[in-house]
């Protein structure tokens, strides 16, 4: 304890980071949380005088827009696929990883090497990856002529190239992409979460399982992953609600119009709605992102709860 | 079933490349363990007696040498097929299951032929635990046990498949001292109820020589001596194994030998016929000392510790490698207070041994004492 004879100077030496937090932190907080109750608020309108009266039209706004529910299915469907997906590929990883000596420590750098990569600059890598330049309507003289290296692998065995982001291109061929790139993108932080996990497990508990027989499945399944369980529960709580706020990965690979040239905002998710409303219409936009807090509050309640229920700690 | 090892040595290779040299953990190791008894390997830490059990375990491979189940050789086995149980140093219980689940465990891997019903799972894991007086604790988590209770879940769960062998690291070393004693007499009534042939390693003298049918006392990896608890502390082979054995321990003087008499000091303190004129180490047991104001050892005297039964007799001798001398005598001889107090000595309880090698040197022990 600090004597209150001096605490004034330990309040001086929060002083710049509890100003920098009011500021930048609590402040919007507070802002969104008024910008979302007056009825149809726009900054520049407030700023040249007008007056907005308290009420939830903001909200029901934004429930009757018919892009919010594209959005909002969109980073439904994102987060479904890509957290178990993502989840089981990197225990996997994370347990051939630790399981491995030679080397383990530069393949550690090269799983990690993606967390710390530029999203956009991934994206626009994997936009080109998955690329292709032509048509795929294949009219009687047209020739297909792929560019990107998983069409032309996928050719190279024989198949057809698929149209996986450019016009023309499917929803589901989108998706896949999208769900390539973001479990691509989650994986290092979680293999490095998950590898410190396991070896942190005594080693004891694999010599006893070893010495009753116990086969790999069963060491697997009833000793490494209830141990490794609160590991498990961090990082899937953690990506729902990373996934809800995706939105860079999309532009990474579509660009800011969030879909395929042709069919703009097909793959817009939560957060490019909100910024989307942000330029003029300020009370949409702090709406959404409440109720966006909102679901991200209950999944992770949700969450919390089945966790609290199958992890041992 | 006995176990017998065949000239087994674990060498490790040494972690630093350029410092070099490796580690003989255990060397030429052999030894015959007889059918349902408990054998305890004793030893200071790094003598090589972990090494030595997890190699009969099979969670260690040896480097060379082999290992016999019975008739079987088992060296190549790996450890899930020699039906071993062991039980960990620090039980290794696995901390998400309950008693049930971690009893259970083992019985759950058994697979093809030897698959048991669930009911007879059940049976037995309750056999085990009966055994070890735990099956009221079936559902708790082993987090809700106090130590003692741990270690008895983790002897059920080594016993509860039926081993063929039973070994134990460092079974009570995690108990607090009432515990210990309590604990190692339950050792010793589920060895003797079941019949398994147990092996268990311990650093503590007194713990391996009060439940054990045979010690083996080992020193940087080789085996010193094997025998039963009494022979052993009688008879010691060395110096290490008189010193090693025993509390109060042995009391340790420079002598020497000269006209088939040994010297201490200056005194002429026993006959020791036999042995050539040589400088020794004399090994004396506390309980080997007689009161005797006329005997030959004459040491300074500290202090005088009644024990009850026994008094303890706290000196000092010039020639004595021990910081002090302690005797332990029967509380009816009185002590008289005084500068000086004189011994003479019982020889099945004096031990020579050389100086170059610190192995024993017999001499005729004449039987008019």
């Amino acid at each position: 304890m600090v004597e209150s004879k001096h605490s004034w100077k330990a309040w001086i030496y929060l002083a710049p980071a509890i100003v920098l937090l009011l500021i930048f932190t609590v402040w919007p907080i507070i802002n969104t949380l008024r910008m979302a109750f007056l009825e149809g608020y726009s900054t520049m309108g407030a700023v040249g005088g007008a007056t907005y009266e308290f009420g939830i039209g903001n909200f029901k706004q934004v429930l009757e827009y018919k892009d919010f529910l594209t959005c909002l299915g969109n980073t439904m469907l994102l987060c479904v696929l890509t957290v178990p997906i993502s989840t089981i590929l990197a225990l996997l990883i994370a347990v051939c990883l630790n399981a491995i000596k030679p080397l383990q420590r530069l393949l550690q750098t090269i799983f990690f090497l993606p967390y710390v990569t530029n999203s956009i600059a991934i994206g626009m890598v994997f936009a080109a990856m998955f690329n292709m330049v032509g048509s795929a309507f294949g009219g009687e003289n047209e020739l297909i002529i792929t560019a990107g290296i998983i069409n032309n692998v996928l050719g190279f065995f024989g198949m057809d190239p698929v149209n996986w982001i450019n016009a023309g291109s499917s929803y589901g061929a989108n998706m896949v992409v999208m769900v390539v790139y973001i479990v691509w993108n989650a994986l290092p932080f979680k293999i490095l979460i998950l590898l410190g996990g396991l070896q942190s497990i005594n080693k004891q508990y694999y010599d006893a399982a070893k010495v009753d027989g116990t086969s790999r499945r069963r060491v697997f399944t009833r000793i490494t992953v209830p141990l490794l369980s609160p590991m498990l529960a961090y990082v899937v709580i953690t990506d729902f609600i990373g996934g809800f706020k995706e939105y860079s990965s999309i532009v990474g690979i579509f660009g800011e119009d969030m879909g395929p040239t042709g069919d703009p905002r097909r793959l817009n998710t939560m957060v490019g709605f909100i910024y989307d409303a942000l330029a003029n219409h300020q009370g949409r936009a702090s709406a959404a992102a409440l109720i966006l807090f909102g679901i991200i509050f209950v999944v992770t309640l949700i969450n919390l709860y089945v966790s609290k229920k199958k992890t041992h700690y | 079933m006995k176990v017998e090892l065949q000239n087994l040595t674990k060498i490790f290779p040494s972690r630093n490349k350029k410092a070099g040299g490796e580690v003989v953990a255990v060397n030429d190791f052999t030894f015959t363990i007889p059918d349902g008894k408990l054998i305890g390997l004793l030893g200071p830490s790094g003598c090589g007696k972990s090494t030595t059990l997890y190699m009969i375990s099979g969670l260690q491979k040896p480097s060379g040498g082999k290992i016999f189940f019975g008739d079987d050789d088992v060296t190549e086995l790996a450890a899930e097929d020699r039906g071993v149980g062991l039980v960990f140093q620090n039980y290794a219980l696995y901390p998400h299951m309950t008693v049930k689940q971690n009893i259970l465990f083992p019985l759950q891997n058994l697979k093809g032929a030897d698959k048991l019903p669930k009911d007879v799972m059940l049976e037995r894991a309750y056999e085990a635990a009966k055994l070890v007086q735990i099956d009221e604790l079936m559902d708790r988590k082993p987090s809700e046990l106090s130590g003692g209770q741990q270690q008895r879940v983790a002897i059920a769960r080594a016993l509860v498949k039926m081993p063929k062998v039973l070994l134990l690291d460092e079974p009570l070393s995690n108990l607090d001292a009432r515990l210990r004693l309590q604990t190692r007499e339950e050792i010793r009534r589920i060895q003797k109820e079941t019949g398994i042939t147990t092996i268990f390693v311990t650093h503590d003298q007194e713990e391996a020589m009060s439940i054990s049918d045979l010690i083996v006392v080992m020193k940087l990896g080789v085996v010193q001596q094997i025998g039963k608890p009494q022979d052993v502390y009688d008879n010691p082979t060395n110096l290490f194994v008189a010193k090693f054995l025993g509390t109060p321990p042995v009391n340790v003087f420079e002598g020497s030998v000269k006209g088939g008499k040994l010297y201490i000091g200056d005194a002429a303190v026993l006959e020791t016929p036999g042995v050539d004129d040589q400088d020794v180490f004399v090994g004396i047991r506390p309980e080997g000392f007689i009161l005797d104001n006329n005997g030959p050892l004459t040491c300074k005297l500290n202090s005088v510790e009644v024990m009850g039964r026994d008094v303890s007799v706290v000196s000092t001798h010039s020639a004595s490698l021990n910081p002090v001398v302690r005797s332990i005598i029967d509380a009816d001889n009185q002590v008289a207070a005084g500068a000086t107090v004189s011994y003479s000595l019982k020889p099945h309880k004096v031990f020579l041994f050389g100086k170059a090698d610190e192995s024993r040197i017999y001499f005729g022990v004449k039987s008019d004492g």
